[in-house]
C-alpha cells in the first residue's frame, strides 16, 4: 500500500502574533513555524499502517523554515520517501497549495492520502476536501481510527457529542485525520541525526502557484474588546442579588 | 511460586553489557556482589520491577529484554544515592541507569509527559516549551540593568548562565531576580546569554536523551565562545554538574561555579549588608547534583550561617545521604506518571522530614526545588506554615534589597 501524507506548516502560538502593515496578514518577520498538530497525526498513522501492513509512507511539505528536520524526524520513524515542494508560499492558501500538492501526489500514485482534519490558519476550508476534489478521491474527515480492508478501508470517524462512525471507503480515498491511533511517537536526537546523513529530501518545484485563488482577506485583527461586562460588587449577598435582579431583567428567571 | 525466565535474546544482553564496560568506570560493573544496597537506598527502588542490582544479574543471566519490557526504569530520579553508597563503586547511575534509559528511548519505551520536555527542548532550547525570546523577560525591572551579552557586547567578569526553570519558572523568577539584585549589590561585573541560552541538556541526558545533550552543549557552546568572560556561575546544580563534568569532554571547558560558592568566596564583603534579621529556624535541602555528586555540602550553608537570625536544623537524610525532591534524571516531567506507579512523592517525604526537624523555612540551591515543595507542603499534615525559600531570596531580604 502506498501511503501520501501532505502536510502543512503553522505559525506557532509559543511566539506572538502581530498583524502586518497591510491589516491583512500575519506580520512574517517574527513569524515561527511548526508542523500543524493534526498532520503530525497523520504521519503517525501513515506509520501504524506501514508497520501493521507493509507498504510505503511519501511525506510531503511546502518549503518553510524547520521543513527539513521535520521530514528527517519523519523518516527516522519510518517515511520512506520525503518530498519538498519549492516555490513562493508566503501567501498561498489552502486552494492554492492543495492544487500543489495534488500534482505531485499523483505521480506517488497512492491508495490512501492522510493529512490533518484542519489546522488553525485553515482560511479557506481544510486542506483534505481540496486535495479530495483535484485528485478526484472520496474523503472522509474526522477520523481516529483506520484498518485497511483489500480494496477498501473502514475508518473510525468521530462526530459531536462523542458518537463514533465506522465507515467503509474504498481506495484510493482522502481521509483528515483527528488524531492517530496512538500519539506521534518520539525519535531520540541521535537517531534523527543518523537519518539527516543517509535520507534524501527530493526537492520538487510546485507548478502553477496561484495565491488569488480561493478567498481573499480583507482585515485581520486582534481579539478586541468591548465594554459589555459589568463587574458586580459587594458581599456574596449583594452580589447573588443583584445578580438574580439581572437574570430576572433578562427573562432567565 | 517460581519464577523462571528464559532468555529471548542473549546477544542483547551481552551487546549491553558491552557497551557499559566501555564507559568510564564501567568495568567495576564486574565487581558487583549483589548486596542490594543500591535497591535498598533507591527512594522508589521497592516499586522498581528491575531495580539497580537486579538489572545487573539480569545482565549476567543475559535476560535485559525483560528489563526493556518494562518501564519501572523511569521511576529512577537519577538522585545518584545507589551510586554514593555502592561498596563497589560502579557508576549505576551514570552509566548503567542512564544506559538504561537510553535504550528503552531508542525503543520508543517513552512515557509521553517525558516525550513532550524532551520535544519542547529540541524545538525552543528548554524542557518549558516556552518562547527562546522570553528567556531574559525576567530581567525587567532589575537596576541596574542586567546585561544581556547579545545586546551589550561588553566583556564581563561573570557570565551567569541562568538555567532553564530559574528563567521561565513563575515561581523561580523572583529567586532569579534576588540574585540578581545581590550579584549588584556586591558590584560584580556579570552578564547573561538571554535568547542565545539553551538548556544545559544535563537531566534530558540522564533521562537518557544523550543526543539531545550534545546538541544543548553544542549550542551553548557556541554562545560561550561570542563573548569575554573570565568565569561561569549558575543557579543550578544540573547546569553545573553538565558544565563541570559533561561539557570538557565535548569540547566546552570553562571555569565554573554553582551561585552558592561563589557568594561564599566572597563571605567578608557580604557579611556587613546582612543586616536584616530572619529569624527562622532553616533547614537545608542538599540538592543532589550540587552535593552528593559535586561534594558541595558546606558552602550554601556557609551562607545561611551568616544571616543574622539564621539557625541552622539539620533533618535526617542529610549530605550526602539526603533525600532528593523529586525532580532529577527526568523525575521533574514524569510527575503524573511517578504518582500513577506510586501514589507517593518524595516531595513530601522530604517536607516531613522538614517538618520534624522543627525547621520554619526549607532552604533550597536548586530550581526544581521551590515548585516541587511548595506543592508538596500543600499536602503534608503541619506543613501548612513551612516557607520554601531560596538561599538568593533569604539573602536578599536579610540585605533589604
Amino acid at each position: 500500500m502506498k501511503i501520501a501524507v501532505p502536510v502543512k506548516f503553522v505559525p506557532d502560538l509559543v511566539e506572538e502574533l502581530s498583524i502586518d502593515a497591510s491589516g491583512a496578514a500575519l506580520d512574517t518577520a517574527w513569524l515561527r513555524l511548526i508542523i500543524n498538530e493534526f498532520d503530525d497525526h497523520a504521519v503517525e498513522q501513515a506509520v501504524i499502517l506501514k508497520e501493521r501492513g507493509g507498504g510505503e509512507v511519501a511525506v510531503l511539505s511546502a518549503e518553510a523554515d524547520g521543513v527539513d528536520d521535520f521530514l528527517f524526524t519523519a523518516a527516522a520513524k519510518g517515511a520512506d520517501k520525503l518530498v519538498k515542494l519549492t516555490g513562493d508560499f508566503s501567501t498561498v492558501n489552502n486552494h492554492a497549495l492543495g492544487k500543489a500538492f495534488a500534482e505531485t501526489i499523483k505521480t506517488i500514485q497512492p491508495d490512501l492520502v492522510l493529512t490533518g482534519v484542519q489546522a488553525h490558519n485553515d482560511l479557506d476550508g481544510s486542506l483534505g476536501p481540496l486535495l479530495a476534489e483535484y485528485l478526484g478521491m472520496p474523503f472522509v474527515g474526522y477520523v481516529s481510527g483506520v484498518t485497511v480492508d483489500g480494496d477498501k478501508v473502514i475508518v473510525r470517524k468521530e462526530y459531536s457529542g462523542g458518537l463514533v462512525a465506522e465507515v467503509e471507503v474504498k481506495l484510493p480515498a482522502v481521509l483528515g485525520i483527528q488524531a492517530s491511533e496512538t500519539p506521534p511517537r518520539y525519535v531520540a536526537y541521535s537517531k534523527i541525526r543518523q537519518v539527516m546523513g543517509t535520507a534524501k529530501i527530493d526537492e520538487q518545484a510546485a507548478e502553477g502557484l496561484d495565491a488569488a485563488s480561493g478567498v481573499t482577506v480583507s482585515r485581520m485583527f486582534q481579539p478586541e474588546s468591548a465594554e459589555r461586562a459589568a463587574m458586580l460588587e459587594g458581599s456574596p449577598e449583594d452580589v447573588s442579588d443583584k445578580l438574580i435582579g439581572i437574570f430576572k431583567e433578562a427573562g432567565a428567571l | 511460586m517460581e519464577v523462571t525466565l528464559s532468555p529471548l535474546s542473549p546477544s542483547q544482553s551481552k551487546t549491553f553489557f558491552n557497551s557499559l564496560l566501555d564507559l568510564k568506570e564501567g568495568e567495576r560493573l564486574r565487581a558487583c556482589l549483589q548486596c542490594g544496597t543500591c535497591s535498598g537506598v533507591c527512594p522508589f527502588g521497592y516499586i522498581m520491577k528491575f531495580p539497580p542490582g537486579k538489572i545487573i544479574g539480569a545482565l549476567r543471566a543475559e535476560i535485559f529484554d525483560y528489563v526493556l519490557k518494562t518501564d519501572t526504569v523511569w521511576m529512577c530520579i537519577s538522585c545518584n544515592a545507589c551510586t554514593a553508597f555502592c561498596p563497589s563503586n560502579i557508576p549505576i547511575t551514570e552509566a548503567l541507569m542512564t544506559r538504561t534509559k537510553e535504550e528503552l528511548l531508542l525503543a520508543g519505551n517513552v512515557p509521553t509527559e517525558l516525550q513532550s520536555a524532551l520535544e519542547n527542548t529540541q524545538r525552543y532550547g528548554n524542557p518549558l516549551g516556552e518562547s527562546p525570546r522570553k528567556r531574559a523577560d525576567w530581567t525587567a525591572g532589575i537596576q541596574p540593568e542586567v546585561n544581556i551579552l547579545g545586546k551589550t557586547r561588553q566583556p564581563v567578569d561573570v557570565l551567569w548562565y541562568v538555567g532553564d526553570y530559574a528563567s521561565y519558572h513563575s515561581r523561580m523568577k523572583s529567586a532569579t531576580q534576588a540574585l540578581a539584585k545581590v550579584l549588584n549589590a556586591l558590584g560584580v561585573k556579570f552578564g547573561i546569554l538571554g535568547p542565545e541560552e539553551f538548556s544545559d541538556g544535563d537531566s534530558q541526558r540522564l533521562a537518557g536523551e544523550r543526543g539531545l545533550f550534545e546538541m544543548m552543549a553544542q549550542k551553548n557552546g557556541q554562545a560561550f565562545r561570542k563573548y569575554k568572560f573570565n568565569e561561569i556561575i549558575t543557579t543550578d546544580p544540573h547546569a553545573y554538574n553538565a558544565l563541570k563534568n559533561g561539557y570538557p569532554a565535548l569540547g566546552v571547558e570553562y571555569p565554573v561555579k554553582h551561585y552558592t560558592q561563589f557568594l561564599v568566596e566572597r563571605l567578608e564583603q557580604l557579611k556587613p549588608m546582612l543586616q536584616k534579621e530572619v529569624k527562622a529556624k532553616v533547614a537545608f535541602h542538599d540538592p543532589c547534583y550540587l552535593g552528593r555528586v559535586n561534594g558541595i555540602f558546606d558552602q550554601p550553608r556557609g551562607l545561611l550561617t551568616a544571616i543574622p537570625g539564621v539557625e541552622l536544623v539539620e533533618m535526617s537524610h542529610q549530605r550526602l545521604n539526603s533525600l532528593c525532591c523529586g525532580g532529577g534524571g527526568g523525575g521533574m516531567w514524569l510527575d503524573g506518571f511517578q504518582w500513577e506507579k506510586a501514589h507517593t512523592r518524595v516531595s513530601e517525604w522530604r517536607v516531613r522530614e522538614a517538618v520534624t526537624a522543627g525547621a520554619d523555612i526549607l532552604a533550597v540551591a536548586c530550581p526544581y526545588e521551590p515548585p516541587r515543595f511548595e506543592d508538596a507542603a500543600k499536602n503534608v499534615p503541619n506543613a501548612g506554615a513551612l516557607k520554601v525559600r531560596e538561599i538568593a531570596e533569604l539573602l536578599a531580604e536579610s540585605m533589604s534589597l
